[in-house]
C-alpha cells in the first residue's frame, strides 16, 4: 500500500468510527424533545451495555483449551467479592489485576 | 467591565481545576490499562513498519483502542478502502448504544460536547455514565475531563510504545485485565442500582449466548440486535417495574 493509499485508509476510518459516535446526537439533537422509546432506551441500555463490555473483554478466552478461563473466573470473583465488600473501586480494580497478573505469570 | 470579565474567568478557571481535579483519580484505572494496551499497540505498530509520529497521529485523530488494531492489519493489507470501511462501522456499532444512553448526560454542554462525542470509547462512556461526583462539581466539566485524560493516556502509552516499546524487560502479561477488571465493577455497581436487574441479565446472556454462536469476531452486532429486541418487548415490564425509581439523576 503506497503511504498515500494508506492516507485513504485512515481517513475511511476516522470517517466510519466518527458516524457511529455522532449518529444518536445527530438524530435526536438537544432542541427537540427525545422520544419517550429513545429515553426508556437510554435508561434501561447501561445495565445491558456494561454487561455486554464484560463479554467482549472476555471474546478470547477459551474454555476448552491453555488455562480454561480459570485465571479469569478466579480474578473476576475476587474483584466482584471485593467490590460488594468494600465498594472501593480502586482497590477492587488493582487487586483483581494483580491476582490475574501473579494467576497467569506464575500459576498457568 | 474588565473587573467583571476577570472575575467570570477567574470563577470558571476554579470550576475547571475542581472538575480536573475530581475526575483524575476516576481515570486512574485507564491509567492503567491504557498505558498497557498503549504499549502493547505502539510496540505493533512500530514492527509494522510505522513511524511513531504516525502512531500518535493515529492515537489523536482515531482514538479507538479495537480500531486501531485491527487497522493495523488493515494497513499493512492490500488496499481496500470499502473493506475499511465496514470493518470499523461493525467494529464501531456499540458506540451507538452509549450514545443513547447518554442523550441526555449530555445534553446542552456548548461546544465541549463535540469533543466528548468523539471521544466515548468503551471507559470512557462507563466511568461518565456511572461516576457520581459530588455536588459542587461541574458534571459537564467533570465528564470532558474524564474524556481528556483517557486520550491523553491512550496517546502517551502507545507513543511511548512506539518509540521505546522493546526496551521494557519486566513482564507486564495480565496487565491488560485492567479492563475486565473495570467493567465488572461498574457491572455490579449498575446492578445495586437498578430495581430490575433484567437489562443486566440480558447483557451477559444474550452476548454470551450471540459469542457461542457468532465466535469472538461476529457476535457484537448479533448481540446488540438481541438486546434492542429483549429490550424492547420488555419495556411494558420494565417501565412498570421502574415507575419513579429509574427517572434520571
Amino acid at each position: 500500500m503506497t503511504f498515500r493509499e494508506q492516507l485513504i485508509t485512515v481517513a475511511v476510518i476516522i470517517l466510519a468510527t466518527l458516524i457511529m459516535r455522532f449518529l444518536p446526537f445527530v438524530i435526536f439533537p438537544d432542541n427537540k424533545p427525545t422520544p419517550k422509546f429513545i429515553q426508556y432506551l437510554g435508561k434501561v441500555l447501561p445495565g445491558a451495555v456494561f454487561g455486554l463490555l464484560i463479554i467482549y473483554c472476555l471474546k478470547n478466552v477459551s474454555v476448552f483449551s491453555g488455562s480454561h478461563g480459570i485465571p479469569e473466573l478466579i480474578a473476576i470473583v475476587i474483584t466482584g467479592a471485593l467490590q460488594l465488600w468494600k465498594k472501593q473501586m480502586l482497590l477492587s480494580i488493582s487487586v483483581g489485576t494483580i491476582s490475574y497478573m501473579l494467576l497467569v505469570q506464575f500459576v498457568f | 467591565m474588565t473587573a467583571l470579565k476577570e472575575k467570570f474567568s477567574k470563577d470558571k478557571r476554579k470550576v475547571l481545576k475542581r472538575a480536573a481535579y475530581v475526575a483524575f483519580p476516576h481515570s486512574l484505572p485507564i491509567l492503567a490499562g491504557y498505558g498497557f494496551l498503549g504499549l502493547t499497540y505502539g510496540i505493533c505498530m512500530s514492527v509494522n513498519g510505522f513511524s511513531p509520529l504516525f502512531t500518535f497521529l493515529m492515537c489523536v485523530f482515531v482514538f479507538g483502542g479495537s480500531t486501531q488494531i485491527v487497522a493495523v492489519s488493515l494497513l499493512t493489507s492490500a488496499f481496500d478502502p470499502l473493506n475499511a470501511f465496514i470493518i470499523t462501522f461493525v467494529l464501531c456499532a456499540r458506540h451507538i448504544f452509549y450514545g443513547l444512553s447518554m442523550l441526555e448526560k449530555y445534553k446542552n454542554l456548548g461546544l465541549k460536547k463535540i469533543y466528548m462525542i468523539f471521544g466515548m470509547v468503551d471507559e470512557t462512556f462507563s466511568i461518565n455514565y456511572s461516576a457520581e461526583p459530588p455536588g459542587d462539581v461541574d458534571r459537564g466539566w467533570f465528564m470532558f475531563f474524564v474524556t481528556l485524560f483517557d486520550h491523553i493516556y491512550w496517546i502517551l502509552g502507545s507513543t511511548l510504545g512506539a518509540v521505546f516499546g522493546t526496551l521494557i524487560k519486566f513482564s507486564t502479561e495480565g496487565i491488560e485485565f485492567v479492563m475486565t477488571s473495570m467493567f465488572v465493577v461498574i457491572f455490579i455497581n449498575q446492578w445495586q442500582k437498578d430495581k430490575s436487574h433484567l437489562s443486566s441479565l440480558f447483557g451477559l446472556g444474550i452476548s454470551l449466548v450471540s459469542l457461542l454462536i457468532f465466535g469472538a469476531d461476529n457476535f457484537i452486532i448479533p448481540a446488540m440486535l438481541g438486546i434492542f429486541a429483549a429490550l424492547t418487548l420488555s419495556r411494558n415490564y420494565l417501565e412498570g417495574k421502574a415507575g419513579a425509581e429509574n427517572d434520571l439523576p
